[in-house]
Order: C-alpha cells, then sequence, then structure tokens
C-alpha cells in the first residue's frame, strides 16, 4: 500500500486514492499523423509496455484528491517515489540520465533540452 | 491414564490459578482446568494425547508446539454460529464452559475410519491426486468430486450466519516494535524513553516471549522480573499503545502493516458490552522493529509424528507454565545444548528423564555438565532409529536408538529405552516472515544452520533471536540499539541512551544440523519421516518431487504441499531444504527459499470486513424517487451502486405479471419511468464539438443546437465501450447521455483524454448524473399528460419533433424536456434539478391517471427495447464487440480524420467474415423462452464435444407480440437469416430461426408520430 503525494495539491494519500494510468510517455501516433499510422505503431501503442528493474515512469491521478493526472518516477525494485512532474512535462535532466536500458533510449535525444515540454499535440 | 499425575505440584505452573478451577468439555467429555490454562494444557493435563487426526493419512496426533507454530492439535471451538475451526489449542485460552472438538476424525477420535488412508499410504504419495482421478469421465462429477469435497479441509464451518461485531481502525506511530520478548521490551523501552509514538504489539496474552523458559538473569534476577518491570513502565508512559493478544499478520509497502487483535476470545464472559470481536489494526509505521523471536524445529526421524513427541522447549513450557508434563517418562532428543534445559526442568519437576540423546559426538557445554551432575543419563553420537508405539498409534512406549554419523547409512546397533513422551529439539529457525513479506532478502547462516535476515528497503530493523542473535547480551543490547536508531531516526537527532542492563546466562556450545535419522527396517512404509505435519508431507515425498523432476524449490513446495497448510511451514520449511539439499546435492543457500505472504497466522473474515457487512457492505445510491418505488410495490434490483425497481407488484402479481401489465401499459396507453441513473455529463467550451467528434464515432460537430444524436464510444482497440444520445444545448455547450453503469467511467475517460492527450483543448468536462432527476414519458398517449399538466412549449409533432430538445416548464417545475425513445413509442424525456424531482413525478402520475398512466421500471424496458431490436452495452457487447458487429457500421464516421478506436478498426481482422453478428431469434415453439448466453451450434452431435457459434445476449418473453423473443451474436449471422440454428441445452435441443434483430415497427413510425 504505497504512499504517494500529489504535486499538484499537495495531499499525501495511500495508494487507494489515486488511479494508477500506466507507463508514461507514450505516444499516440493517431494525434499527430491519422494518415499514416503502420501497423507496427498502432500495436506498440495499444500494447508494448516497458518492465523495467529499477526507474520506471508512470501516470497517477489525484483520485480521490483534486482529480489531477501526474507523472512520477518510481524504482520498481524498492518502491521509492524518486520524483513527481506535470502531465505535460518530461522529468529533469537527472532522472532522464539515471534511466536505464528501454528508458535511457527513449530519453536520449531528449536530455540535450531539459525539462522541455513535448511537442504541441495540436488541435484537429 | 487420566488424571494427577500429569498436573505437576506446586513450583510449576506459574501461569495457571489453582485457586479457579473452570469446567469444559472436549469431544463431549467433561474436563476440568485451571484459570491460566490453555486448551492444550487442560486436555493434556487430564492425560489425553490425541487431539485430532492428520490430514491426509489420518494418523493421530498429539501437541507439539507451544504456541502459534502449533500445527497438529486444531481444534474446533465454539457451537453453531459461533463455532471456529482449526484453532490451535496452544492458543485457546482456557474459560469456564468451553466447548472444543477435535477435527478430521470419523466417527470418533479414538477409532477414525479414515485411518485406512495410513495402511494404503504408498497410493497417496506426493502429487497422487495429479495422476488419478482420470478415467472413466463421467465418475468427475457423481463420485470422484463428492468424495474429494467430503474428504477434503479439517474443520467444520459455522453453521449460521457470525453474529459478532467487528472493528477496523487506522493509526500512524513513530514506532512499531513486534513481539515483546525480551529484545522487543528493550526496543520499546528506548523508543518510548525518547517520546515517539510507539505501539507493541505481541500476539500472546502475557509479555516476556521465552523469558519465563530459559536460563540466566538480568540485573541478578530472573529474566521474568525484568520483564513485568519493564511492561510495568510501559503500561505507566503516555506515549506507547500495548496490544496483547495481537498479531503483526502482514508487512505491506511503505511500512503498511496489518495487526489482528482478539479482543474477547478468551472469555466471552469478559467481554465489554458492544465491543468487537477482533479488531484489525491497519499501521501506518515510521520505523518498524521486528522482534519476533525464533521457533524451534523438530527432527525428521522415522514416525516422528506420534502423539507425545513434542518441541524440546513445548515440553518445558508445558511444565514451568501450566504445570503439566506430557507423560511420565521421556527422552530428549538433541542437537545442541538448548534441549538441555528441558532434561534439567522435567527433573526438577520430578517428571523421569530416561536418556538425553544427542546426536553430536562431544556435547561438553555447561548445560550439559549440569544435566551429568543432576544425574541424568546422557548418550552421545546416537540418534532416534524408531518408534514403539502402542494403541493404534495412539502413544508410544519405547524408543530405540542407534549410532548416528551425517549421511545416510544403515541403523547397527540398536537399543531400546522406555519412554511414554519424547522432547526434540532440531534447532531453532529466526522468525522472519514479517521480514519477507514485502521483499526483504535473507542470507543462510551456516553457524545456525538457519536463514537471518539480510536488506530490506523499507524502515524495518531486526532485533534478538528473529535476527539469530540467541544470547541473552545479545538479545538485550540488539534490542535497545534498535529503539534508539528508531529513534534517532525519526527525530533526526540521537534520542534518550538507554543504560544497559547486565545479563549472564549459561554459555552455549555450538549445534549440529540433522536433516534426516536413519531409520529402522524398510524406508518409508511404516517408516515416515515427516517434514510438515499438517498437510502429511514425509522426507520421501520431498526426495520423490526431486526424482520425479520438480527440482526447484518453488516445484518441490507446490508438488508435495510442503508448507502450504496454514503454518506456512513454520516448523517444516528448514528441514524440508535440508532433505532437498541431501537429495540434489547442492547446498541449502542453493537451493533458495520459498517466499512468505500474510497474514503470519489466520485472520477472521469478519475481522477483513470489519463494518463492511451487510447492509454496510456497499455504497447504496438511490434517486429521488427511490422512497416513492418503495411503496409502491417497487422490486428493487442492483444497477451498479444503484438500486432501480425491476417492476412494480401489487399484491397479486408475480413479477413476470407485473413486467407484463407495464409492457402493454407503455405500447397501448403510457409508462413512467425513472431514468434518473443514466449518466448526464456537461462538456462545454469552443473546442467541445471538436472534443465529442473525436470521442464518438459518428459526428457531433454537425449536430444543429436544440438536437439530438446517438452517438457510438469506442476504446483505443476498437470495442464498443459506451453509448447514448448526446444532445446539443449551444454553439459550445453539449449534455452527453451514458449507460447508468458507465457514467463514472466515461467521465474520467473524458477527462484522461483531455488531461493527458489533447490538453490543448478548452473544454470542461462536468458530471451531472445526480444534479437531475430524469423521466421517460412513453407511448401513444403520452401528449395527453403533458397536455393535462401543462406545458410552456409545444409538443406537437412539428412544434418539438423527433431527437430535439425544448427548455421550460411542465406544471409548475422547471425541465429539459427531449424527444428521445429507447421504448420505440412516442417518448418525452424530462430532466428536471433533482430536488423538484418527487414532486414532479407525482405531478406527471397524477396528471396521467385518467389515461391509464403507470410507473414502469428496468425489466419492462429491456423488454421494450429488445422487441425494437436496440442494443444494451454489457449484453449484446462484451468488450470484443465492434459496431459493425452489430449492424452500426453505417455509425462510423468515413470523413473524419482521428477518433478513438479508428485506426484500430482498421484492422483486416476486425472486418474479417465469420465474426459474430447481430440477429434476432424465433424459436420453434413461440412458448419456449431461451435461457440467457445458450450456446447455439453448426452441427448437432449426440453429445458434446460440439462446435459452437455464438449465444443468446438478451432472451426475454414478449407480450406485445404474445410469443417469445432474443438477440444473439452468431457467426456470420448476416449470411445465415432464415435458417434455423439448434441450442443444445440440458433439458434437450431447441431449435430457433434466425432473423433481423427487430421485431416490433421495424419501420420506426410510432416514436415519429
Amino acid at each position: 500500500m504505497l504512499v504517494i503525494t500529489c504535486p499538484v495539491c499537495g495531499v499525501e494519500g495511500e495508494e487507494g486514492d489515486f488511479h494508477y494510468g500506466g507507463q508514461a510517455h507514450i505516444r499516440r501516433p493517431a494525434t499527430t499523423d491519422p494518415e499514416a499510422i503502420t501497423d507496427a505503431e498502432q500495436r506498440d501503442y495499444l500494447f508494448m509496455r516497458l518492465n523495467p528493474k529499477g526507474l520506471h515512469f508512470e501516470r497517477w491521478r489525484c483520485d480521490r484528491g483534486c482529480g489531477t493526472w501526474f507523472h512520477a518516477a518510481r524504482d520498481t525494485m524498492s518502491l521509492e517515489f524518486k520524483a513527481y512532474y506535470g502531465i505535460t512535462e518530461l522529468p529533469s535532466a537527472d532522472l532522464m540520465k539515471a534511466a536505464t536500458g528501454p528508458w535511457a533510449k527513449f530519453f536520449k535525444d531528449k536530455i540535450a533540452a531539459p525539462g522541455a515540454k513535448p511537442a504541441r499535440r495540436g488541435k484537429r | 491414564m487420566a488424571g494427577k499425575p500429569y498436573r505437576l505440584g506446586t513450583g510449576n505452573g506459574n501461569l495457571i490459578d489453582r485457586s479457579k478451577p473452570l469446567g469444559f468439555t472436549f469431544d463431549g467429555k467433561q474436563m476440568s482446568g485451571f484459570a491460566g490454562d490453555t486448551l492444550a494444557s487442560a486436555v493434556m493435563a487430564n492425560g489425553h494425547k490425541v487431539f485430532g487426526r492428520s490430514f491426509k493419512y489420518h494418523r493421530p496426533r498429539g501437541v507439539i508446539g507451544l504456541g502459534s507454530e502449533e500445527m497438529n492439535a486444531l481444534v474446533g471451538v465454539g457451537e453453531g454460529a459461533c463455532h471456529e475451526p482449526n484453532l490451535r489449542a496452544t492458543q485457546v485460552e482456557l474459560h469456564d464452559g468451553l466447548v472444543a472438538v477435535s477435527q478430521n476424525r470419523w466417527p470418533n477420535l479414538d477409532f477414525d475410519v479414515g485411518i485406512v488412508n495410513n495402511a494404503l499410504s504408498r497410493f497417496f504419495p506426493s502429487g497422487f491426486y495429479y495422476k488419478t482421478f482420470k478415467w472413466p469421465q463421467r465418475f468427475w462429477k457423481d463420485v470422484y468430486e463428492p468424495f474429494i469435497r467430503r474428504a477434503a479441509g479439517l474443520g467444520k464451518a459455522p453453521t449460521g450466519p457470525d453474529p459478532a461485531r467487528y472493528e477496523q481502525i487506522h493509526v500512524h506511530c513513530d514506532v512499531l516494535v513486534v513481539g515483546a520478548g525480551v529484545a522487543g521490551l528493550a526496543a520499546a523501552s528506548a523508543a518510548t524513553a525518547s517520546g515517539l509514538r510507539v505501539i507493541l504489539a505481541d500476539e500472546n496474552p502475557r509479555f516476556g516471549g521465552l523469558a519465563d523458559i530459559s536460563g540466566g538473569t538480568i540485573d541478578g534476577k530472573p529474566q521474568r522480573d525484568w520483564v513485568a518491570a519493564r511492561c510495568g513502565e510501559l503500561a505507566a508512559a503516555g506515549n506507547v499503545h500495548i496490544l496483547a493478544r495481537t498479531t503483526v499478520a502482514g508487512h505491506y509497502h511503505h511500512n503498511y502493516v496489518m495487526l489482528f487483535e482478539r479482543l474477547g476470545d478468551h472469555d466471552p464472559a469478559a467481554v465489554v458490552e458492544d465491543a468487537p470481536r477482533h479488531r484489525l489494526w491497519k499501521v501506518r509505521a515510521g520505523q518498524v522493529i521486528l522482534a519476533s523471536g525464533a521457533i524451534e524445529r523438530p527432527i525428521a526421524f522415522a514416525n516422528n509424528d506420534r502423539p507425545g513427541i513434542m518441541l524440546a522447549s513445548a515440553v518445558r513450557g508445558m511444565v514451568e507454565r501450566y504445570g503439566v508434563a506430557p507423560g511420565l517418562m521421556g527422552v530428549v532428543f538433541a542437537c545442541n545444548d538448548d534441549a538441555y534445559q528441558t532434561a534439567l526442568r522435567l527433573k526438577a519437576a520430578g517428571v523421569g528423564v530416561a536418556r538425553v540423546v544427542d546426536i553430536r559426538a562431544n556435547p561438553e557445554g555447561p548445560l550439559a555438565a549440569e544435566a551429568r551432575a543432576a544425574g541424568i543419563d546422557v548418550t552421545p553420537a546416537s540418534a532416534i532409529a524408531a518408534i514403539i508405539d502402542t494403541h493404534g498409534g495412539k502413544s508410544i512406549e519405547a524408543v530405540k536408538i542407534a549410532p548416528y554419523s551425517p549421511g545416510r547409512g544403515r541403523v547397527v546397533n540398536e537399543s531400546r529405552i522406555d519412554c511414554d513422551f519424547i522432547a526434540v529439539s532440531g534447532g531453532w529457525n529466526p522468525a522472519v516472515h514479517l521480514w519477507c513479506h514485502n521483499g526483504g532478502k535473507l542470507k543462510f547462516d551456516e553457524g545456525l544452520q538457519a536463514f537471518r535476515p539480510d536488506r530490506h528497503t523499507d524502515q524495518m530493523r531486526i532485533a534478538g533471536a528473529a535476527n539469530g542473535t540467541f544470547d541473552l547480551a545479545g538479545c538485550l543490547d540488539e534490542g535497545y540499539n534498535a529503539g534508539e536508531a528508531a529513534a534517532r531516526d525519526v527525530k533526526g537527532k540521537a534520542g534518550r541512551k538507554m543504560k544497559r542492563a547486565k545479563a549472564e546466562q549459561a554459555a552455549q556450545g555450538e549445534g549440529q544440523s540433522i536433516w534426516f535419522s536413519p531409520a529402522t527396517g524398510k524406508y518409508n512404509e511404516g517408516n515416515k519421516h515427516f517434514l510438515d505435519f499438517q498437510n502429511d508431507v514425509t522426507a520421501a515425498d520431498v526426495e520423490l518431487a526431486q526424482r520425479e523432476g520438480y527440482e526447484s524449490v518453488e516445484h518441490t513446495k507446490r508438488y508435495t504441499t510442503l508448507g502450504m497448510a496454514t503454518d506456512q511451514g513454520k516448523t517444516s520449511n528448514i528441514n524440508g531444504l535440508g532433505i532437498i539439499s541431501d537429495a540434489s546435492g547442492k547446498p541449502i543457500p542453493a537451493v533458495g527459499t520459498t517466499t512468505f505472504r500474510p497474514p503470519y497466522t489466520p485472520i477472521s473474515f469478519g475481522s477483513i470486513a470489519g463494518t463492511h457487512a451487510r447492509h454496510l457492505f456497499l455504497p447504496v445510491r438511490r434517486t429521488a424517487i427511490h422512497d416513492w418505488h418503495a411503496a409502491h410495490g417497487g422490486d428493487f434490483e442492483p444497477v451498479g451502486q444503484w438500486h432501480r425497481p425491476y417492476c412494480y407488484r401489487s399484491a397479486s402479481e408475480d413479477r413476470h405479471d407485473a413486467v407484463n401489465r407495464e409492457i402493454l401499459i407503455v405500447r397501448e396507453a403510457v409508462g413512467l419511468l425513472d431514468a434518473s441513473t443514466l449518466g448526464k455529463i456537461e462538456i462545454k467550451g469552443p473546442d467541445a464539438a471538436a472534443f465529442l467528434d473525436r470521442i464518438y464515432t459518428n459526428t457531433f460537430s454537425t449536430l444543429k443546437v436544440g438536437r439530438a444524436r446517438y452517438g457510438l464510444m469506442m476504446n483505443e482497440l476498437g470495442f464498443l465501450m459506451d453509448d447514448g444520445v448526446t444532445v446539443r444545448l449551444a454553439e459550445d455547450h453539449f449534455l452527453m447521455h451514458t449507460t447508468s453503469g458507465g457514467a463514472d467511467r466515461v467521465g474520467a475517460w473524458l477527462e484522461e483524454w483531455l488531461q493527458t492527450e489533447w490538453f490543448d483543448y478548452k473544454v470542461f468536462v462536468t458530471p451531472v448524473t445526480e444534479q437531475w432527476s430524469q423521466f421517460a414519458i412513453a407511448g401513444p398517449k403520452a401528449r395527453d399528460v403533458l397536455e393535462k399538466l401543462g406545458c410552456s412549449f409545444g409538443f406537437s409533432k412539428e412544434e418539438f419533433p423527433f431527437m430535439s430538445m425544448q427548455e421550460g416548464t411542465v406544471g409548475d417545475y422547471p425541465v429539459r424536456a427531449y424527444r428521445i425513445s429507447f421504448s420505440g413509442e412516442l417518448s418525452f424525456e424530462l430532466a428536471t434539478p433533482a430536488n423538484f424531482g418527487l414532486g414532479l413525478w407525482e405531478a406527471l402520475l397524477a396528471a396521467g391517471e385518467e389515461f391509464g398512466m403507470k410507473a414502469y421500471g428496468t425489466e419492462a424496458l429491456h423488454v421494450l427495447r429488445a422487441e425494437k431490436g436496440f442494443i444494451v452495452i454489457g449484453d449484446e457487447t462484451d468488450g470484443t464487440v465492434t459496431p459493425f458487429d452489430v449492424g452500426m457500421g453505417g455509425l462510423v464516421s468515413k470523413k473524419k480524420k482521428d477518433f478513438i478506436g479508428k485506426r484500430s478498426l482498421e484492422q483486416s481482422f476486425l472486418k474479417a467474415p465469420g465474426r459474430k453478428q447481430l440477429v434476432g431469434l424465433l424459436t420453434d415453439d413461440p412458448k419456449f423462452v431461451l435461457p440467457d448466453g445458450a450456446h447455439a451450434v453448426a452441427d448437432l452431435k449426440p453429445k458434446p464435444p460440439m462446435k459452437t457459434i455464438g449465444h443468446v445476449t438478451s432472451t426475454y418473453w414478449s407480450p406485445t407480440l404474445k410469443r417469445s423473443i432474443a438477440m444473439a451474436m452468431i457467426e456470420n449471422g448476416q449470411a445465415l437469416l432464415g435458417q434455423t440454428l439448434s441450442f443444445p441445452l440440458e433439458s434437450g435441443v431447441v431449435r430457433a430461426k434466425v432473423v433481423e434483430p427487430v421485431f416490433y415497427d421495424k419501420a420506426g413510425e410510432r416514436q415519429n408520430v
């Protein structure tokens, strides 16, 4: 029963007061390029998820508090929350550098501009 | 033999009060004991050794341990609805009038027919059930299953609803100390003295752990005195919560700990009125100190399960605490110095000690010397090779011992020792269970031949015997250190430094491990070396698992069920690892361990439920009209957490009558439905239309203001997840309706998309399900009712067309009105603020009375829509159904560039032939209503297997059509129109014709008038 701190409203609550939203930073292909989505891209978006032994990046919602979605960096072995950050943000440069395996690969080209927001999604 | 010889004189039994005799029954026999006795000690004092029959072989079994590690003497206590099975007799505190029974025996404990299993045991090795009960298949249901059900389990379930009350309580503390033995008391004292909020919990009624049966002094006085002084100090301190009879049952992430407190089981008469029977403490601790002690292990020798064979610490505990001798003449079988304390204690109490049999070649420690000096015979380098039992295995009359050296070997030079009980010590295992619940790591200690705690990621420390520290000085030191370190961690600076007490204790020499004692005669048959007593697992079983290829410790555990009983292998795990190690040639650390899981000992279901029982089990959601429904024959059914009326029954009607009546009223006159539970979500903002275009399969940006449109919602896999009518209130303002069960889920779904994916959209989403009461006025006479009551807006076909809305008043009530129809009849849905709901409801019924208006419930609603072929999410859909499968491909936009599920829907297999498609079914016998979920087959055969091609999703009796109707999802259903399918049921084969899924008013004229 993890203890989680919401970075938006500051409440410290138990796991059951929050809603887990799975892996963070997954790109939805259709949002930006609905015309040209390969099967592999759609498959990865729907089904492929990382399962690291160590630093992981996740989405959570402050369900019983302010209702806001946020990101968390959590160690899957020690269960320690290393950092919380905004839902539209990337983790700090330090955390991106600390990531290993597939996460390290994912963050490699994003470390150069630390704290940068991901590309604007754009309306349709 | 019964009575006095087993109850020892004064000077023994420091926990019993001989001035307070108590009466109780065991298996119907009246017996007596004293206040302070446990059921185990009192029954044994009466000369009874047999407490039950073992699980598989039905061998007679007696008490083996002292406390919660007991795994043989499992009894049922209490009667009727208060009967509780599988309690450890060593933990049942005696009270006057206690009623207890033994378990797993028929007809009685003395003569149990199940003993035949023991004679046939060669057919019941480990895993026998994987290789039997297979042929013939027709025996599965009527022969094997009833037999297995009768044979399964140990105790009997209570025979009525539990009358007791249970509680749960949430607490935060700075330090939780688990175990109130010497180390735990030292730790708690240090933490308390530093001013922290402390909780100290111990599973026993009295604190001190094994202090009263361990030799040595603290500050020159017996250990008991030091314990009493610390308890007094803690009781007087204001910052420590002391919990006796409280098991720390489980340790979870971030120091969340579950404690199970028994308030009244020990003496029902002492329970304060209205107090709960059990209390579950949910504790969030800043620091945890584990001082859970250690558990003695038995030795695997032939027939080591006979009544009268006990752990050495349990024997001296029986003598010291309860003044009970397990027999008249005992043998101590030891591998260490610790067991000699038992020999000395027996001797001091005047109980015969025939011999101490020690596997070690040279037992030279101070305790061994003391034993010899007291006149006790010690035979070194020997082990027990056989038991001579009597009375069908119910007691012992002698043992055979033989010279011992590690490794297998033939038994030679046996000699016989007459005795009627045996005290065994195979060493001690630190009780590390709580350390491991949440990922704590262990390391194997070669000296102890046991596992000790290694690393943990949570704020948990360990002290004393649980840490593998068995000497008194070490326990005190570790306890104080842990308490002081915890205080420092909590405060951020050093707390009070405790004055260390001085411990004097006889040093103990080295012990030696023994995993297997060779037996006289043929191995295994008749010579069972038990490892797990509760599950009847022997050394031969573990070796069998290795031979059959179940080599890993996880496989061995599951194949043999070693360590899988309610004691979770407290006395069997390490011995089992020893056997695996011998059989595989791998050292124990390489064999590894299995995981310990909560609870440490069983906890009651009542405590888990707490107050979430009976009418408080789930939250109940009621509409504003609920009391009216209840007062007018409303027969409620749960719809999610809502209570909705299934129908309204008069005294003379059953459900069928009521439902049929309501359907016909809607078709012929006019009905009133409380639709308040349907989800309502307001979607507002400049990007509201664009947002809805992405959420639904069809287009909403083209919907005119004041109009309504039915929308389909898919998930990203392309499967239907919800549906409903959405109304455009203004250019930037929509009101979405969802299914009743989907309201909260869809609200969260919309928020997630807005916050995490399309966060540039300017849209607010506000769930308003509970803010509005909403009613459907449905039937040809609907307009008559509105006219009677008075409407501020026109309601003719031209003024208020189908699928549009109006805003105004009906009667005195402000409403939004929508022309939506789920029944297929002329229908107006009126939404009024919930506070006005009941008033509008009653006004409508009053106005409608002359037109025959009546309320109708959810079942009539479902039949009406089925007659029209409208789908219900969750009936026709099951999470794998696309819009095309239910014939609604026309609602999937071809123009929109992006909407949820679009890309997945383009996968070829979601459009391939062979998919299940929505059809209607008309049974050959119009009176027969197909059961929900009935399967259709392509090729009818006399018996299974047959290939099924689909199933019934909705099925009803239609009073409108005077015959049964059904909707089904059938492979290639559209291509089968006109054909007849077979539905094999248990009662016979039923045939039905495949038709279009519309049974009434196919053109949809009636809703459009």
